[in-house]
């Protein structure tokens, strides 16, 4: 039989990876909207994906039925699309969260600032930020990752981006992208805060490979949400390949696993998504065209099951791939209306040993498709006199 | 005040723009750096030039091409070297692997053996034979420990080359080592080199570690890293190679 024409309904019935082993699957099953469904309910994938291409499919009903859809109808349909089809239909869907700047509304573009460093070194990190912020880069979040999953290390790195942070006055989010375990502790130890992160997967076997289970995330989204900061306080990171490479996919192709992951991150009501596309490398992404392909097929997937996505436009070292490939990937999620991107050092990331987007693509993407930050983020950049290296640098 | 960010982080900071671009220097300077990136992947582990006493063996991904596509192949010895490997009681094993940058281990396995022998010697650890493996990833230490009887395997790895870092060693350290083990079970010291964390540092850490784990029979994330703070140190990707 061919993939366009199962019945929708049929994917609903017959989980792919096993209600009864698989919290990702009974998540999936119980949290399902009939009633959102219904107006699609009695479609073929390739009927599906006449309608989202059609005028019926506005913003507002794409909005409406995204609880009614299950990953695997993502993925389905995502696989019979093809490129432009992936970004007319994610244009579609906006899907706007907030915290301190919102993120996600028509005709902005945001990013997330990356200033990674090899030791964490708290000077070499400053720098980076304020070379970011003074590309205007930065309104979805200050997000750095830690060398070393260490609570003293994660608390000093909290403090330092929070300084930074208050003393500009600046509208964004902070996050220490630590094990979600090191950043309870350090927000038990009343460490400042703001989001709670965590790398998720599309099944519950590899969930338990980074770590993880929904009754960990369940407790983390608590602790974060009893700070009382609005309703998007979590941040997630995915990947295709996550769940195979740790022999957790069950014979389910890794765009499916993916798109499961999606349903993971929507039980948080997240402020930030985002697909790591070219990270986990050519083992499970080969190449440019292939990366080009998945990173649209997350962001569409991932929009369509109404998250707020973005992407870490990269690849690695070991990968064919290049940074021409980046800028057509970046370009198209830029026409696709992808909430956020990475900001990166001359796109080199010296810790994670990576390459991403950088701060002069920001400035690129919005410069040719009349995209602007986020609009707390704007009026900001527009207060600001040069930015002056604080104390902190300079002694 | 200006002044140069670039004194503070071998990030690519300070690299200025031509519109919203980068000047043609700074485009051709991460060219050629990618260029270099590309290549250390491909450069073969030369296991003599090491200087160290040790059992060669080999995965299962017979070439290059193999193991960047095939990582499952990467995780399991061939049967030849499997046979190799005899059975004993030991305490630790530490495996040598190429992963993806021989130069990184060229340039700093022996190093950190240097610094790290002693400090098991003091404590009278059963050290299993030192094994040196073409064509591993970290994984495959799993079944290398178990083969050999030890406790606790520590795998030296070399990271996949970053533009600024074709030679950076990781070390992956595993209690009760058998396939099937997950990153979360591991514990992880990276970025050792010239620029990153020093042998001497990394020997710490990693002692540290190697205690704390046969203390309380465990590694990976309910191991928490809390090793006394010997000046800066540097850690974990979120990937295994």
């Amino acid at each position: 039989m061919k993939l366009a024409d199962v019945p929708l309904r049929d994917l609903l019935r017959n989980p792919i990876v096993p209600y009864e082993t698989d919290e990702v699957t009974r998540l999936i099953c119980d949290s399902h909207d009939a009633e959102a469904f219904a107006p699609i309910g009695h479609l073929t994938v390739g009927e599906f994906r006449d309608w989202l291409l059609s005028e019926q499919a506005t913003g507002d009903r794409l909005k409406a039925l995204a609880p009614g859809l299950i990953p695997e109808m993502a993925a389905a349909v995502s696989k019979i699309m093809r490129l432009q089809d992936l970004v007319s239909v994610a244009a579609k869907c906006r899907v706007v969260t907030r915290f301190r700047s919102t993120i996600g509304l028509p005709g902005r573009l945001s990013t997330r600032l990356q200033p990674n460093h090899p030791t964490d070194d708290l000077k070499g990190i400053a720098a980076s930020i304020l070379e970011g912020l003074s590309y205007g880069n930065g309104d979805a979040v200050i997000g750095v990752n830690p060398a070393a999953d260490n609570p003293s290390r994660v608390d000093a790195l909290l403090h330092l981006l929070n300084r930074i942070r208050e003393h500009y006055d600046i509208p964004t989010q902070i996050c220490v992208l630590a094990h979600v375990t090191t950043q309870m502790r350090a927000l038990e130890n009343g460490a400042p805060v703001d989001l709670v992160f965590q790398s998720v997967a599309g099944t519950e076997a590899a969930n338990t490979a980074f770590g993880v289970n929904l009754a960990l995330l369940d407790e983390a989204w608590q602790a974060a949400k009893e700070l009382k900061r609005g309703e998007h306080v979590m941040y997630f990171e995915t990947g295709q390949g996550s769940a195979l490479s740790a022999d957790a996919h069950h014979g389910v192709d890794q765009q499916t696993c993916e798109a499961r992951a999606y349903a993971v991150a929507r039980r948080y009501q997240p402020l930030l998504v985002n697909t790591v596309v070219g990270f986990i490398g050519p083992e499970y992404l080969y190449d440019g065209k292939q990366i080009l392909r998945a990173g649209l097929e997350d962001h569409f997937c991932g929009k369509l099951l109404g998250l707020p996505m973005g992407c870490d436009i990269c690849y690695t070292n070991h990968a064919k791939a290049d940074q021409d490939d980046m800028d057509a990937l970046l370009t198209l999620l830029g026409v696709a209306g992808c909430n956020y991107i990475m900001g990166v050092p001359g796109a080199d990331d010296v810790m994670l040993h990576y390459q991403s987007t950088s701060f002069h693509d920001a400035l690129y993407v919005r410069s040719v498709l009349g995209l602007k930050p986020a609009p707390e983020f704007e009026a900001w950049l527009e207060r600001q006199p040069v930015l002056m290296p604080e104390q902190w640098l300079l002694t | 005040m200006a002044i140069d960010l670039r004194a503070f982080t071998p990030a690519r900071v300070g690299l200025g723009r031509s519109g919203n671009s980068l000047p043609t220097v700074e485009l051709l300077r991460f060219q050629l750096d990618h260029a270099r990136a590309r290549d250390a992947v491909y450069d073969e582990l030369d296991p003599p030039g090491l200087g160290v006493p040790h059992i060669l063996l080999r995965s299962a991904a017979a070439d290059r091409e193999t193991y960047l596509r095939r990582p499952d192949k990467g995780r399991r010895l061939n049967p030849e070297s499997r046979a190799r490997l005899e059975t004993g009681s030991y305490d630790a094993a530490i495996v040598i692997a190429d992963g993806l940058s021989a130069r990184a281990v060229h340039r700093h396995a022996a190093h950190l053996l240097e610094e790290l022998m002693p400090r098991l010697a003091a404590e009278e650890w059963r050290l299993a034979p030192l094994t040196v493996v073409l064509g591993g990833r970290v994984a495959i230490g799993d079944e290398i420990g178990q083969r050999l009887g030890a406790q606790l395997v520590a795998v030296l790895i070399g990271e996949r080359p970053g533009l600024t870092s074709p030679d950076s060693l990781g070390v992956y350290l595993t209690w009760d080592p058998r396939p099937g083990r997950t990153d979360a079970e591991r514990n992880c010291i990276s970025n050792i080199r010239t620029d990153g964390i020093s042998y001497a540092r990394a020997a710490h850490r990693l002692h540290f570690l190697m205690r704390e784990a046969r203390a309380r029979r465990l590694t990976g994330v309910a191991l928490k890293e809390e090793a006394p703070r010997l000046g800066d140190a540097g850690g974990a990707p979120e990937t295994t190679p």
